[in-house]
């Protein structure tokens, strides 16, 4: 009895009209779908797809481009670095020159006023040498005529006087 | 707030369709008035409930969607029915001519025998050459005419879901076309398209693609989404117990007959010269083999797709079985205390079959792209 019923049910006997109507509404359905549906749908997502793609390349290569410029900043900023202490070493080089040059200058000058000092004061000296003979032979003449004056009337002591006068003289 | 009005939009489609049949169910409540000699046997046997009976009656095909039954009243929705007899030509009238036993042009369901539950034309040639009237052979017992079945081509529930599952996909995934059409290809999915999209590369990505290669598989996409969206959406429609749902479209033996002659048709006419080579001069089979070789693969031409068409209609029915069966439990043991037990077993099956539900459509479309894969693939030898 159950056979039967199953049997008669169609369960598993295809009517043609069932048939007939699922392959029209699956054909139209394709065909529909086909063109109003699948390929807007496919094509859009191929093609956002597509940009994502390039979107991610492009940030890829941006960030390689990003990373380049870093390596070149840093290889300016170290070129900046040297060039600073390179200035400042020749700044300081310059620096003791100019105070070596200005000791040297110093010297020369302190030199030069020394030698120029010593100079005066030998001139100076001899000047006041010169005063000082011509005082001291003043007074030696004045002291002289003193004593002559009153010694020459001896002989002997005329002779001792003149004598030690003369080598007093010679020595100078 | 999109998807709520989208909501509405399905709501009111639904009670606009359900109003749009409700005139015709009235019509038949009056019409099936006067007491049948059919109608009270089938009284009598309601008495005595036969679920087995009644699980067949649900997952079979019907000419009417049949709702409920009140005062022992069968209250339905008609549907058209068209035939073709070679007496009188094309007919085409609605089903609530037919409730009860009636007959009309010739026309009823049989009852009984070969045609069991199908619209048959009683030949009135017989009779009219015995001199009786049409009306006697009405009253008689049908076991005395000769019956004939017309070519049916009836809108039966069936065909009606069907046709339903088919606007529904196509406003959906025509929509959702419009909307990458609007929203344009930089923007993200949102709303229904969101939702799609995911299957729709899930399609593309997880089937097409590694089953019939890289190169080939934008071809098939349209079939191979169509037939995985059909399969779907009418495998969900038929779990809905409520009308216009529940009917077993996926789970008819005509339905995925068709589904499977499509895939066999498309893996056939796509075949390469690589594809025929294995199947009538398999590679590395001494020539005198071939003798068994050729059957062996013919078999296998046919029986891969015979395979797809069981499978899909085996599934879909036996999950509608088990649902109803676990129904009916509580008519058999006539107790309102099995009902807890019926509902969550019931509740239970119900989420295996929607993931069935998904995974049938998947497991068709996966064959349907690993046969077509095979057909266009390159040789390697």
């Amino acid at each position: 009895m159950y056979l039967n019923i199953i049997l008669a049910n169609s369960l598993i006997s295809p009517e043609i009209g069932l048939l007939f109507w699922t392959t029209l509404t699956f054909l139209i359905l394709l065909i529909l779908l086909r063109k109003f549906a699948w390929k807007p749908i496919l094509n859009a997502v191929k093609s956002r797809e597509e940009n994502i793609d390039n979107a991610l390349n492009a940030a890829k290569k941006a960030q390689e481009d990003n990373a380049k410029l870093q390596e070149s900043n840093k290889e300016v900023l170290k070129e900046a670095r040297a060039e600073r202490d390179n200035m400042i070493k020749e700044a300081k080089e310059l620096k003791n020159q100019m105070v070596n040059e200005a000791k040297k200058v110093a010297e020369v000058e302190t030199d030069k006023i020394r030698k120029a000092a010593i100079t005066d004061i030998q001139n100076e000296k001899n000047a006041v040498m010169d005063d000082l003979k011509k005082q001291v032979a003043n007074l030696a003449v004045d002291i002289a005529e003193k004593i002559m004056k009153e010694n020459l009337s001896k002989d002997e002591n005329q002779k001792k006087l003149i004598s030690g006068l003369v080598d007093d003289i010679k020595i100078k | 707030m999109e998807i709520k009005k989208r909501f509405w939009q399905i709501l009111i489609g639904v009670i606009g369709l359900s109003l749009f049949f409700i005139i015709p169910i009235s019509l038949i409540e009056t019409g099936g008035e006067k007491p049948h000699n059919e109608e009270t046997n089938h009284n009598k046997t309601d008495k005595k409930f036969n679920a087995t009976a009644l699980i067949f009656d649900h997952i079979g095909d019907a000419y009417s969607w049949h709702l409920f039954t009140k005062n022992g009243k069968h209250v339905a929705v008609p549907l058209p029915i068209i035939v073709y007899s070679n007496s009188t030509g094309l007919n085409v009238f609605l089903s609530s001519k037919l409730e009860h036993g009636h007959h009309y042009n010739g026309f009823y369901i049989a009852q009984e025998g070969e045609y069991e539950g199908k619209i048959v034309e009683s030949s009135g040639n017989v009779h009219n050459n015995h001199g009786i009237t049409a009306e006697i052979t009405e009253q008689e017992s049908h076991s005395e005419t000769a019956v004939t079945r017309p070519i049916d081509f009836s809108i039966t529930k069936n065909v009606f879901e069907m046709f339903l599952s088919a606007f529904l996909l196509l406003w959906i995934f025509i929509s959702v076309g419009r909307s990458y059409k609007k929203r344009g290809v930089t923007s993200a999915p949102k709303g229904l398209q969101g939702f799609i999209e995911p299957i729709i590369l899930f399609v593309r990505d997880d089937i097409a693609r590694p089953n019939i290669g890289e190169h080939k598989y934008q071809k098939f996409m349209p079939y191979l989404l169509t037939v995985f969206f059909f399969i779907w959406v009418n495998n969900l429609m038929g779990l809905i117990p409520f009308f216009p749902f529940g009917s077993n479209v996926t789970g008819n033996i005509a339905v995925t007959l068709v589904l499977a002659a499509f895939t066999m048709l498309i893996t056939n006419f796509s075949g390469n010269k690589n594809y025929w080579k294995h199947i009538f001069a398999t590679p590395g089979v001494p020539v005198p083999l071939r003798i068994i070789m050729i059957p062996v693969e013919l078999i296998g031409v046919i029986s891969k797709p015979f395979a797809l068409m069981i499978r899909l209609f085996a599934n879909i029915t036996a999950g509608h079985i088990i649902i109803l069966s676990l129904v009916s439990m509580i008519f058999i043991f006539k107790s309102i205390y099995i009902a807890p037990v019926s509902i969550a077993m019931g509740l239970f099956m119900s989420m295996l079959e929607l993931l069935v539900a998904a995974l049938q459509a998947y497991v068709f479309t996966l064959l349907s792209a690993l046969f077509i894969g095979l057909a266009v693939e390159e040789g390697h030898h």
